[in-house]
């Protein structure tokens, strides 16, 4: 989290436990830490290094571009039990998918924190959902 | 029917809650416009021409009376007291105020009803068979799968931003009635080797790029569904395009890709989801299929052979059909008045389909994506009362498959896309064949009215199809022919130029004059007879000698 931007979990707006964190882009990946995964890209990519990895960051362009969320499942499928991140412009609206989809957090711009305070995000309701019940054996 | 369950319910009153914040924060602008444009249209809120349209579903098409009742409620109080029934088996209300839609959202919810993702780049309502559970020649109701495939879709967390609208629908006969293979994922029930299954077919549409959907797996058991479904629809969000809104669907991934190298990613992810999701638990469905009980039907005595008026003979020869039980039938309730709007319904009209359904239906309606609404179950001893009812509520219009039962979009007397009139045409051909003998004698006809090249009155499949665009500020209607939306699917051929505003309901009528000149018995369809033809006899009777000389 940089001062322009919030961290929000389930919890509300928190601090940024990844703060300083070096997030190299997918080209310049070498293995370790922290990465960025371009939506066009393919996260099985990433597999070689799920278990050093702590820290997935994948950016939200736009919130009608819901490939981050196929993203964030894709790796969860892959094993990996580090930190998914969505960065940029994801709605209070899609906060339940998104932490549903496998996210850990949301990271959202500090002008579009103060149009959607604390509040807003807490008030989301995670509790009803079909494809739990559906998947249960 | 499917009987909503306590967690169906909360489910309901939750989304809302939740759309009822979001218009609040929409309102006081902690949302922007761009920002509540998805969550109102995945809640099926349009903006239109004139107003706010709300598009509420109507899963596979099934209501209860109570449903009907309610949706004529609703139709008094905040709109103009009809409704509009779609050709995805919804229906449309064309006037609420935004500041209403929580409430009306309510008044459905008090119903189990709902318009969650009647729009938007999301998984929608799903169709099936309207004759389902009725129909004499079905492996299984669709409705179980449809409403099996309503639940998974229903708030996906992965796929509520494709790039792209996706439509599911089922089938359970051969003899397709749900256009399965215009859908971008069509599916036919199946057995094999004494197990139930599914046919998959992806990539069919219409719009501006008509594709007939290609068979992706012949045969998927029942316990993979939900792998599979998962699968196709992983492959789509990743891979669609999302440059080009009029290239995002499954159909052009589909043709840009190649049918067999997406299935071999299809396949790929489909085996890992595989490994990963469970079988789809037979008590699922087993719970879901007792939700489609057949009604306890009566075992009154008849008799078959009992004198009818001619009138009431007319009506049933084409509104009726045959029923699984050889003691019933399934009766087709016109929406398509002649000189009417295609699939309006007055709210008078909604509460005498409930009170009939009621008395004689066991409680039973569908809504067809040919905009009309179905009895599925009558005793045929119930019929002559049936259709004195519905004549009394001035729904007793006997055309059905004929030509005056046109589907047709909204076009530009609603629409905010689209190009040129398509009621008007559609009640300028009902009056020029207003005859209904011979109506009867022109024999099955589909035509089908699109307004604008996104094709939502499907002209493609039409056996005369119209599409109206706008040519320098003109409108200006172009016919295609031989569009068949059947198992036997086909894209309906452009005939030449189009026509003007003034010229295409005679255009139309030479077309049947040709027809009617031509065909070898009345047993031979105006399809058949054009598959026998082919297009010059038709072009001869549109473009006159001009054309012969020019050919």
């Amino acid at each position: 989290m940089t001062e322009t931007t919030q961290i929000i979990t389930r919890e509300g707006f928190v601090e940024d436990r990844f703060a300083g964190t070096n997030i190299p882009t997918l080209e310049e990946y070498t293995g370790g830490g922290a990465v960025l995964l371009p939506v066009d890209a393919n996260p099985s990519a990433l597999a070689p290094h799920l278990s050093t990895l702590a820290l997935v960051v994948i950016p939200f362009a736009s919130s009608a571009d819901g490939r981050g969320f196929s993203h964030a499942a894709a790796l969860r499928t892959l094993g990996f039990k580090g930190h998914v991140r969505a960065r940029g412009h994801v709605l209070v609206d899609q906060f339940r998918a998104a932490l549903r989809a496998g996210f850990d957090d949301v990271e959202i711009s500090a002008a579009q924190a103060a149009r959607n305070p604390e509040a807003q995000w807490l008030a989301v309701p995670h509790d009803t959902c079909y494809q739990t019940r559906l998947f249960a054996a | 029917m499917y009987i909503y369950t306590d967690f169906d319910r909360n489910f309901l009153r939750a989304r809302v809650a939740e759309f009822r914040d979001q218009v609040e924060r929409r309102i006081d602008g902690s949302l922007t416009e761009d920002e509540f444009k998805p969550l109102r249209l995945m809640n099926g809120l349009y903006l239109q021409l004139h107003a706010y349209m709300l598009r509420v579903a109507i899963p596979y098409g099934s209501l209860r009376s109570a449903q009907m009742r309610k949706l004529a409620e609703i139709a008094d109080r905040w709109d103009k007291g009809y409704g509009h029934f779609t050709t995805r088996q919804n229906i449309q209300f064309n006037w609420p105020k935004l500041s209403d839609v929580p409430d009306m959202l309510d008044a459905l919810a008090d119903v189990n009803m709902h318009a969650i993702q009647t729009s938007g780049n999301c998984i929608r309502n799903v169709t099936a068979d309207h004759f389902a559970g009725a129909t004499p020649d079905e492996v299984e109701d669709p409705r179980i799968t449809a409403e099996l495939i309503r639940q998974w879709s229903t708030d996906h967390p992965e796929f509520a931003y494709l790039p792209r609208k996706f439509k599911l629908a089922v089938t359970g006969t051969e003899e397709d009635r749900a256009v399965i293979r215009f859908h971008d994922i069509g599916i036919r029930v199946r057995e094999q080797d004494g197990e139930v299954g599914y046919q998959i077919v992806i990539g069919g549409g219409l719009g501006r790029t008509p594709m007939i959907g290609k068979v992706v797996r012949e045969f998927l058991p029942r316990a993979d569904l939900f792998a599979y479904l998962e699968a196709i629809l992983k492959v789509y969000n990743l891979s669609g395009r999302r440059d080009n809104k009029y290239k995002a669907r499954i159909k052009i991934l589909v043709h840009e890709t190649g049918l067999e190298e997406l299935k071999s990613r299809i396949e790929t992810e489909f085996a890992t989801q595989k490994r990963l999701l469970p079988d789809l638990n037979p008590e699922v469905v087993a719970n879901v299929r007792a939700s489609f009980v057949t009604p306890a039907f009566k075992d009154t005595d008849f008799d078959p052979n009992k004198a009818q008026s001619p009138a009431l003979r007319a009506f049933l020869d084409t509104n009726a059909r045959d029923h699984a039980r050889a003691d019933h039938a399934s009766v087709t309730v016109s929406i398509k008045p002649i000189g009417g709007t295609p699939g309006d319904a007055t709210s008078d009209q909604m509460r005498a389909l409930a009170d009939i359904a009621e008395a004689y239906g066991y409680d039973e309606l569908r809504i067809s994506h040919e905009q009309n609404v179905i009895l599925p179950h009558v005793h045929r001893a119930d019929l002559p009362a049936v259709y004195d009812a519905l004549r009394a509520a001035g729904l007793a219009t006997a055309n059905v498959g004929l030509i005056s039962d046109i589907i047709a979009c909204p076009g530009m007397d609603y629409c905010a896309l689209a190009t040129a009139r398509s009621i008007p045409i559609a009640q300028q051909i009902g009056e020029a064949f207003s005859d209904l003998d011979a109506q009867h004698d022109i024999g099955p006809l589909k035509i089908k009215i699109s307004g604008c090249i996104n094709a939502c009155g499907h002209h493609h499949v039409g056996h005369i199809g119209i599409l109206g665009l706008d040519r320098a500020g003109v409108e200006n209607y172009q016919i295609t022919l031989g569009g068949d939306g059947t198992e036997e699917a086909a894209v309906g051929t452009r005939t030449g130029p189009g026509f003007a505003y003034d010229e295409i309901v005679p255009a139309v009528e030479r077309l049947i004059e040709a027809y009617l000149d031509q065909r070898l018995s009345p047993e031979e369809t105006f399809l058949a007879a054009y598959r026998r033809l082919g297009l010059a006899p038709f072009k001869d009777a549109l473009y006159g000698d001009a054309h012969a000389k020019a050919a």
